[in-house]
């Protein structure tokens, strides 16, 4: 019952915020093309890193740009939906207005991590699963349940990470009031992303797989979808997916305790 | 248009500068984000795709880390700002007052770079615990060339992104053209990869464009890397004396097509 009432809610989100996207419509089209050149400077970066090697970090060419089309479906959800309402956050608590999505009867945070929505990643979302069933081909890879099973679980765990990272830094607002610039720092943190982990010295391979997990959003993935991930790696991936969603939740919760609303 | 004398000048630049003090942290943070060319140098030096182009690891995070400076002393976001200030009506009072309001966002800039001076230099030096062998010093003559140099680029971007902050008036939301234009600038500006590292049937062209002369051109003066440094001023000037009469002109346009909230 509960979980109906959320569904209507969200539908009724998904209408008026795509309606009020849509009033700047050369906007969306100028955000669709940005979306694809943002595709062909990546693939012209890689090609540069591969023009006198056949392999970095272990991966080639064609398995890269498995990488790069996750990479791009990750951040086409991004633009989606976490960067339009998480930003979101930051406002509501410079100009006091968080009072009012506290008195919903809703949950805060459903309604703040879903009240937006911004097309122009959906463009980003499509290239990405076309670039994917492109690799299909020029990897060979085959297709069976199994294999679309373990797929999308793994996608599904890395935008949950995703997911709870955006949340975890927009909630230390609460704290500092302004986090632009913090949610900036992950963007380019993100970056990184675009590259298979094994390519980094050890160093930063360790960083980014304990501090921020970065490493699993799009590297454990691909590897399943190129049919050499082991079995403990996806393992890993689904309990890390899990920890960091819960810790998120957890800490919007303890936050909102130190929300002392504008008069008070 | 231009009315404009020292005392202004000064004021304008120590309100900004205290303004932008009280946002100590948002611009360390800033600075921080600006950490992409030291992940494009693990990558580089980790899979030794520099033994292609010539250059030695030691050059090549010299240049990553000119690159980062170059980035640092040249980031530009006044369409944000513009965009803010036109569509919450903030511009009309500004247009009253005898001084171009693109004067203010230009001071904002300097003062923001004198905040972010110090968090530069501390990530600086810890790059050079990190990589001890890559520490050096710069000729006076060098440093001061790529001093210009940065600020010619940053001059550039500045005027690019004012030409498209006036997009506004007509538009109303500029910000997507320059998120846009924001990706040739990323790709092709050096700060990813060094522009000599580049494919010939891109480089038979890119150096007609404004982008290398963003990033590359000043990171490759500051860290002694091979470059025509005449012909690269040439083209910072020649970009400069282009998009400064276009952007006069857009603005001239764009105050008589602008109508104030209420009107």
């Amino acid at each position: 019952m509960k979980i109906r009432k959320y569904i209507k809610i969200y539908s009724l989100f998904f209408s008026t915020s795509i309606a009020s996207e849509l009033e700047y419509k050369t906007n969306v089209i100028i955000d669709f093309i940005t979306a694809i050149l943002s595709l062909v400077g990546s693939v012209f970066l890689l090609s540069i890193f591969f023009q006198n090697t056949d392999n970095i970090g272990g991966w080639n060419f064609e398995q890269a740009l498995i990488i790069q089309g996750i990479y791009t479906i990750l951040n086409g959800i991004t633009n989606t939906w976490f960067n339009p309402n998480l930003t979101e956050i930051v406002k509501h608590i410079r100009e006091g207005t968080l009072d009012f999505v506290l008195l919903k009867p809703l949950d805060s945070q459903f309604f703040i991590s879903l009240n937006k929505i911004a097309p122009s990643g959906f463009l980003e979302i499509i290239l990405g699963v076309a670039l994917l069933f492109y690799c299909i081909d020029i990897n060979q890879i085959n297709i069976n349940l199994s294999f679309l099973f373990l797929c999308i679980t793994t996608l599904f765990c890395s935008i949950v990470i995703l997911y709870s990272l955006w949340f975890l830094i927009s909630t230390t607002t609460i704290w500092f009031v302004k986090t632009w610039n913090a949610t900036e720092v992950l963007r380019s943190f993100l970056y990184i992303g675009r590259f298979p982990l094994n390519s980094f010295s050890f160093s930063l391979r360790i960083f980014f797989s304990i501090f921020v997990p970065i490493a699993f959003i799009t590297t454990i993935p691909s590897a399943v979808y190129l049919g050499i991930a082991k079995p403990w790696e996806i393992l890993f991936e689904v309990i890390v997916s899990g920890i960091f969603f819960i810790v998120s939740r957890r800490f919007w919760l303890f936050a909102l305790k130190y929300y002392t609303s504008a008069s008070s | 248009m231009f009315n404009l004398n020292k005392n202004k000048l000064t004021t304008l630049l120590k309100v900004q500068y205290s303004n932008m003090l009280e946002y100590r942290v948002e611009i360390a943070l800033w600075a921080i984000s600006g950490i992409i060319p030291f992940f494009m140098l693990n990558i580089w030096t980790n899979n030794n795709l520099n033994e292609s182009i010539n250059l030695s690891n030691v050059m090549l995070s010299r240049y990553f880390l000119s690159a980062f400076f170059v980035r640092q002393f040249s980031v530009v976001w006044v369409v944000f700002t513009f965009e803010e200030d036109a569509l919450l009506g903030k511009i009309s009072p500004y247009l009253i007052q005898p001084l171009n309001p693109f004067f203010r966002y230009f001071a904002q800039h300097i003062a923001e770079q004198i905040t972010r001076f110090p968090f530069a230099i501390i990530i600086a030096l810890i790059f050079f615990l990190i990589n001890p062998e890559s520490v050096w010093i710069p000729s006076l003559s060098l440093f001061l060339l790529a001093c210009l140099s940065t600020f010619f680029s940053f001059l550039i971007q500045f005027l690019i992104q004012s030409i498209i902050a006036c997009f506004c008036f007509w538009t109303e939301k500029a910000s997507s053209i320059e998120r846009l234009l924001f990706i040739p600038t990323l790709f092709l500006s050096g700060l990813l990869a060094p522009v000599i590292s580049f494919p010939e049937y891109v480089k038979s062209w890119i150096y007609l464009t404004p982008f290398p002369y963003l990033i590359d051109f000043p990171a490759n003066i500051l860290s002694g890397n091979n470059t025509n440094i005449i012909s690269g001023f040439f083209m910072q000037i020649f970009w400069i004396s282009v998009l400064f009469p276009i952007f006069k002109r857009i603005w001239s346009l764009g105050t008589k097509k602008y109508t104030a909230m209420g009107s």
